[in-house]
């Protein structure tokens, strides 16, 4: 391709209207930095109001209860950011939890056969909620609503068909249960404090989310699909595959809170999970994802659920009435979309 | 002066590629045509494209531009006449397709995604990466290094290629898009209105682009609606209207008035101007339009006269 250049390269001429950015405002740049700051002014407040919050112990079941909104908060941040968002989280943890405990029951297993299946099932609910989606381009709400109301009415009618109840039968003495409890639902004691094994699980999903969203091809398409799905078509994406495996991603997060759940008491309530999927995209959202998708980050997603966590909990630990959280939340996710709208605004100021 | 339409035949078998110098064109396309439906969008259009060379494609809104360089590049398909990549039939089922065989489109809408850094633009569905199996990372520097130096060899200094490329120009990003394109060895280049919302500067600097990719060795094919910005960079010269091709010329054989002429058509302006005198319209638009009535019919008499429709 080297042929003889007749038109003069013209010289890179610096723009002098553009100064250069010191690290603090690339600091402030970035889609987290918003719950970060609100992440430690919450910490100071309950550590200031209640001497508990602060002590290993409380600390410790804070954690816990961060991490079990925070493991889903990860698929569906990534989800989010790559443009779509997924109503049937919620009850798709129970549905994974219920295919493991009834199906080891019935044909009297060992419990891992259920753990492998419900791993299938987890990851086929979201292939087929990315696959309709894809077929038919309806919106992600319409498409996970229906599935969200599908899996319900199948929790509830599968588990009193087959177990006869409303919850799904003890497993707590079949075969491979204590090894899978050791695994999805013990702890680990860290000087003297217990730390639930979730939490190790949590932390471990946001680096690996982490470095896939920033650091691999797959990453770089994820933003691409949210952020222009055309656009990224165009240039070679595969849409299609990378929203597909997203749903995936969301299913396999299911799968291991799913298993906690199961295994941390032993039984399923199968009318459990309604509500909490608002639960991980309000997570999701304060932590810096957009809603329209491009933009965020796995580490906000996991703030997010910190900062969840933090407020259920200190609100107990500071011995206020617990009525007031929902209000606390409610105005934590209305702050944070504001700061998400106001950098999108700044990010798209000189479009077109 | 009467306007030679370039003799397809001849087009198509004689001509000899000027880098090549072999008769087989790096792309041509034989009475391709396109329908959607009941709707006939594109009707058996001819071209050529040669490295080194600018094909501009040229019509109004409609008439059938954009369901041409949505065929080149893969992301429709013709279902009449024959595509050609370097003398082998070919027909694209999906935009990688073309992709593969060198053929990039710079779009109208950009194809970037604003909220992404430009580097990451540059790169994606393309990205560089190290290391081995289920480890594979991006090589982050090594693309960003490529990106500055590539954008630094078209003449524009980013400064810092990690801001969304959203908060560059519009022009800005038609470079970024091209030089993506030229960086990844293509070998036809497809631009879609690459000026049409540009101001007169940022398409000035963009007609200096299209000129240093063709000095590339790049056949390039810039699609317009301005002939005043096709005639100074374009070879040859389709022009379409409502589906077919209604010209066909070599840059030796027509002037910029009578391409000016063949395109808009001397009485539908001169209707215009009559249109807006009636609504009251600013007297100084309605004396533009006159005026510019009176110098298209002019040049436009002969030319128009013996357009051969040969369609």
């Amino acid at each position: 391709m080297t042929i003889t250049q007749s038109v003069t390269k013209p010289q890179a001429v610096r723009d002098e209207r553009v100064s250069k950015r010191n690290p603090f405002q690339k600091l402030l740049a970035r889609p987290e930095v918003g719950a970060l700051v609100g992440a430690i002014v919450l910490f100071v407040f309950f550590a200031s109001v209640s001497q508990t919050f602060i002590q290993p112990n409380a600390f410790a079941t804070v954690l816990y209860g961060s991490s079990t909104i925070g493991i889903m908060a990860v698929g569906v941040s990534l989800l989010m950011i790559g443009g779509e968002f997924d109503l049937s989280t919620g009850v798709a943890v129970i549905s994974s939890a219920l295919t493991a405990s009834m199906f080891s029951w019935y044909f009297s297993m060992n419990v891992w056969v259920g753990v492998v299946l419900a791993l299938v099932v987890s990851l086929a609910i979201g292939f087929i909620n990315g696959w309709i989606l894809m077929k038919t381009k309806l919106p992600s709400f319409i498409v996970t609503l229906a599935s969200f109301l599908m899996l319900t009415g199948l929790n509830l009618g599968l588990t009193r068909m087959i177990g006869g109840g409303v919850s799904s039968p003890s497993i707590s003495n079949m075969d491979g249960y204590a090894a899978a409890r050791a695994i999805f639902a013990s702890s680990v004691n860290i000087a003297g404090v217990n730390v639930n094994n979730t939490v190790f699980i949590w932390i471990a999903l946001v680096a690996v989310a982490s470095w896939v969203l920033l650091r691999t091809k797959v990453g770089n398409w994820i933003f691409a699909v949210g952020g222009d799905a055309n656009a990224a078509r165009a240039v070679g994406v595969p849409v299609k595959s990378t929203k597909i495996g997203l749903f995936m991603a969301v299913g396999f997060c299911a799968w291991i809170l799913g298993m906690h759940n199961l295994f941390a008491f032993d039984a399923v309530q199968s009318g459990e999970g309604v509500g909490n999927e608002f639960l991980y995209i309000i997570a999701a959202v304060i932590g810096g994802c957009l809603l329209t998708g491009g933009y965020g980050s796995a580490v906000g997603g996991a703030i997010g659920a910190f900062i969840f966590g933090m407020a259920n909990k200190g609100i107990v630990y500071a011995q206020w009435n617990p009525d007031w959280f929902k209000f606390f939340l409610g105005l934590m996710l209305l702050l944070a979309t504001i700061v998400n709208l106001y950098v999108k605004r700044r990010a798209d100021a000189s479009k077109g | 002066m009467n306007a030679n339409q370039i003799d397809q035949q001849q087009l198509l078998s004689g001509e000899k590629d000027p880098l090549t110098h072999t008769p087989v064109h790096l792309l041509s396309l034989e009475s391709v045509g396109k329908h959607y439906g009941s709707i006939v969008a594109l009707t058996d259009v001819t071209m050529a494209v040669d490295n080194g060379r600018v094909t501009c494609v040229l019509g109004d809104n409609g008439a059938g531009k954009s369901t041409l360089i949505k065929i080149i590049a893969g992301l429709h398909q013709h279902d009449a006449g024959v595509l050609n990549v370097m003398g082998e039939e070919r027909k694209f089922t999906s935009p990688r397709d073309a992709l593969d065989v060198g053929i990039a489109t710079v779009y109208q809408d950009l194809a970037v995604v604003p909220l992404m850094p430009i580097w990451r633009n540059f790169f994606l569905g393309s990205e560089l990466t190290t290391g081995f199996g289920p480890f594979k990372s991006l090589d982050v520097q090594k693309m960003k290094d490529i990106t500055k130096k590539e954008l630094a060899d078209m003449g524009i200094d980013l400064r810092d290629v990690e801001q969304p490329i959203g908060q560059l120009s519009g022009g800005e990003r038609q470079c970024v898009a091209i030089a993506r394109a030229v960086y990844f060895g293509a070998k036809v280049l497809i631009l879609d209105e690459p000026t049409a919302a540009l101001g007169v500067k940022q398409s000035g600097v963009v007609l200096r682009y299209i000129l240093q990719a063709r000095d590339r060795g790049l056949g390039v094919i810039f699609i317009t609606h301005n002939p005043h910005h096709a005639f100074p960079v374009g070879d040859r010269f389709l022009l379409l209207k409502r589906g077919r091709s209604i010209g066909y010329y070599d840059k030796k054989d027509i002037t910029l008035d009578e391409l000016t002429a063949q395109m808009a058509g001397g009485a539908e302006l001169a209707e215009l101007a009559h249109e807006l005198e009636q609504l009251g319209g600013h007297g100084d638009i309605v004396k533009e339009v006159q005026a510019e009535v009176a110098d298209v019919t002019e040049n436009a008499e002969s030319p128009r006269e013996s357009t051969p429709r040969h369609l």
